[in-house]
């Protein structure tokens, strides 16, 4: 594989963990998104709109550099759903391999929603990773927050979230 | 008898960073329960209050989801590589 753009990484602060928290205190870091990416979350959920997209992002050290769209294959409503199977999990994660990145987290869209965590969202939630999510309003993509799990799996924190 | 599990990506912060780690055990029941007695943080993550493994949380011995062998109580032998593979789930409020 060739150029990767993590490299950008070595600019970014150098006190989290590989799994985003500072070291000292609780605060979440910053997630960055490469322009790219963030262009490619809004575009997968505007094509997707009215039901939910999703999909994985795909970097280094916070930094999504790449996201890769993954079908919604859930059967409980896509306007209000998503799911993603084991094998699109995986596939997720040879992908992150294959770029020798990481897979940070997943973004989906909440169609006329806010870009907030829903009880659905925290029932389901696997710790560590990012959890963007992207309100779409009337098919047009607006507000993009990240979460994080709390350790104690009883609430998200918000991360912020930059693009560059 | 110990028996590979290979671990997701949002779990090895619990296991030291290991993407494979070994168990003891002659069910997968056995085998987690040996896994999370080491790394006792996954328990939560894995199991719901009531015991339960999480409905997102999918094992599979080989390349089959124990849901459609023995669940918990499938046998592994030696050789078997167990795998924890997530589901990702969520949604809008309703």
């Amino acid at each position: 594989m060739g150029h990767w753009p993590g490299e950008k990484r070595a600019s970014l602060p150098i006190l989290s963990d590989a799994s985003g928290y500072l070291l000292r205190g609780m605060a979440l870091s910053m997630l960055v998104l490469h322009a790219a990416a963030e262009a490619g979350i809004r575009r997968h959920a505007r094509e997707s709109y009215p039901y939910e997209c999703c999909g994985a992002l795909i970097g280094c050290n916070q930094v999504v550099s790449e996201v890769f769209a993954l079908p919604n294959t859930t059967e409980e409503g896509p306007r209000r759903r998503f799911l993603i199977r084991p094998v699109d999990y995986q596939a997720a994660e040879l992908r992150a391999t294959e770029l020798g990145a990481e897979l940070l987290g997943f973004y989906h869209s909440h169609p006329d929603s806010p870009a907030e965590p829903s009880q659905y969202d925290l029932d389901h939630a696997w710790p560590v990773f990012a959890y963007v999510i992207l309100a779409v309003t009337a098919g047009k993509p607006a507000a993009l927050t990240s979460w994080r799990l709390r350790e104690d799996r009883l609430a998200f924190d918000e991360q912020p979230v930059t693009v560059e | 008898m110990a028996t590979k599990i290979l671990i997701p990506t949002p779990l090895r912060s619990y296991t030291g960073n290991q993407d494979v780690v070994e168990a003891e055990g002659n069910t997968v029941g056995e085998l987690l329960a040996n896994m999370t007695a080491r790394y006792t943080d996954l328990s939560k993550h894995l199991y719901a209050d009531d015991g339960k493994l999480r409905s997102f949380v999918n094992i599979y011995v080989n390349d089959d989801d124990i849901r459609y062998l023995e669940r918990e109580q499938t046998p592994v032998a030696s050789g078997d590589t167990v795998s924890i593979i997530p589901s990702v789930a969520g949604g809008e409020r309703s």
